[in-house]
């Protein structure tokens, strides 16, 4: 998958838990928190639905590296290239 | 027409979802009422059979109204039968459908946000003009709390790091669509501390108390078009984490979908709001009369905390307890703070 590809999954998921997101706003380097005043709750849902759609497992340990566009790409493309078992 | 808070007076019947003829089951959602808190779906109180239905769609009645009859004791099915499933849903809620219509809306221009996609009430009302009814209901609800119930506050800090350290572990073994949150912890362990001391659970109606059912935990939660909805957990001291959390997910979603039930609007005995994702420190509720008691749960942060004369920073939150003083002393509330502080302490048996 392309960045471009990771990008449209992101926004996807975060549309799925806000509906009234336009992933073409998302500001790359701004947390989703601060932007979308997502709570916890959506947090998780949100990570959630990035492992549904991607099918890669994210510890706990890892949620700081999905606050921001640019970090969540770049954290995404790392697991989908890495063997499942180096990542857990 | 069923009461689903102090502030409701009256409602609009929107559909019906049985028909007259049809056995219908405790619990069983059987029409779509419209409300100040939007779209909600009535449940059945008793077995039977729907005889007649005496309010028809696109009626407002006031609360107390018979909207419909049932008949005696459900005859039992035949051997075989599946159990009864939901009624089927569109993939445009009734409601939303009529405030599109009402409102001039193209639904063909509105993005769903209910279950696979479907379009609710909030989505069309986002669509067309933000809608103050809410806003109004609460108003009216915080007006006469704070006209009428006499509250005390009490406050507390909760050192979290062994609930934290546990939840850890605890996800670390998890399905990632299993994990919990800090929430989930506070809520059982607020429902807990309620069964020490009952008199903070339930409701203040014609001059006393009037202790709750079960111990039905209203989580405050936040819409995003504006205002807020506190559902119930039922008999949340009695349910696991696992099935709590899980009740959670399902109650915000719907909450933020606009497809509660009744009972979930009209039973809770108490209530927690936590303003931690805010970066509130601590949170002071106003009760949602005619209960008793609001639970303030503030941001976990890393703290100076004195440890056997040594300082160590320690993950902290203060819990805080808006109490009905007409119901209950601050020595009460104390205690309860006090063990829902001690069962933190022990999340493994949460």
């Amino acid at each position: 998958m392309t960045p471009d590809d990771f990008t449209r999954v992101i926004g996807e998921a975060l549309t799925a838990v806000a509906p009234e997101i336009d992933p073409k706003s998302i500001e790359p380097g701004v947390s989703f928190r601060d932007q979308f005043d997502l709570d916890s709750m959506d947090f998780l849902n949100f990570v959630i639905a990035l492992h549904k759609k991607l099918g890669i497992d994210i510890p706990e340990a890892d949620y700081p590296r999905l606050y921001t566009l640019d970090n969540a790409v770049a954290y995404l493309a790392s697991k989908a290239g890495a063997p499942r078992t180096a990542d857990t | 027409m069923p009461t689903l808070g102090s502030d409701m007076e009256a409602g609009t019947l929107v559909e019906w979802m049985k028909h007259p003829g049809d056995t219908v089951k405790k619990g069983d959602v059987i029409a779509v009422v419209d409300t100040q808190k939007g779209a909600i779906e009535i449940e059945v109180f008793e077995d039977g059979v729907l005889d007649r239905i005496v309010v028809a769609p696109g009626t407002k009645v006031p609360v107390g109204t018979v909207l419909a009859q049932i008949r005696g004791t459900a005859p039992s099915p035949p051997a075989g039968t599946a159990p009864q499933e939901e009624p089927h849903r569109s993939r445009v809620s009734p409601m939303a459908r009529k405030v599109a219509a009402d409102r001039g809306v193209d639904l063909a221009l509105v993005k769903g946000s209910g279950a696979q996609g479907a379009i609710t009430r909030e989505d069309v009302e986002r669509a067309a003009a933000p809608a103050s009814a809410m806003r109004t209901a609460i108003a009216a609800a915080m007006a006469r709390s704070k006209r009428e119930i006499p509250h005390y506050y009490l406050s507390t800090q909760v050192d979290m790091s062994a609930a934290l350290t546990w939840l850890r572990a605890e996800n670390e073994k998890r399905p990632m669509t299993d994990r919990l949150l800090p929430a989930v912890l506070l809520i059982k362990a607020v429902a807990l501390g309620l069964r020490d001391v009952p008199e903070l659970n339930g409701y203040w109606v014609d001059g006393g108390f009037r202790a709750g059912a079960g111990i039905h935990v209203g989580c405050a939660i936040s819409l995003r078009g504006g205002g807020l909805v506190a559902p119930a957990l039922h008999d949340a001291d009695q349910t696991d984490l696992t099935t709590l959390m899980r009740q959670l997910q399902d109650l915000v979603a719907r909450a933020r979908a606009g497809s509660l039930k009744s009972s979930e609007l009209a039973d809770p005995t108490i209530t927690v709001t936590n303003l931690g994702d805010q970066g509130v420190d601590a949170a002071f509720g106003i009760i949602y009369p005619p209960q008793v008691a609001i639970v303030g749960i503030g941001k976990i942060a890393e703290r100076p905390w004195v440890v056997s004369g040594r300082i160590e920073p320690r993950p902290v939150l203060t819990a805080t307890l808006s109490a009905d003083h007409r119901a209950s002393d601050g020595h009460r509330g104390g205690v309860f703070l006090a063990v829902v502080d001690r069962l933190l302490q022990t999340p493994e048996a949460l």
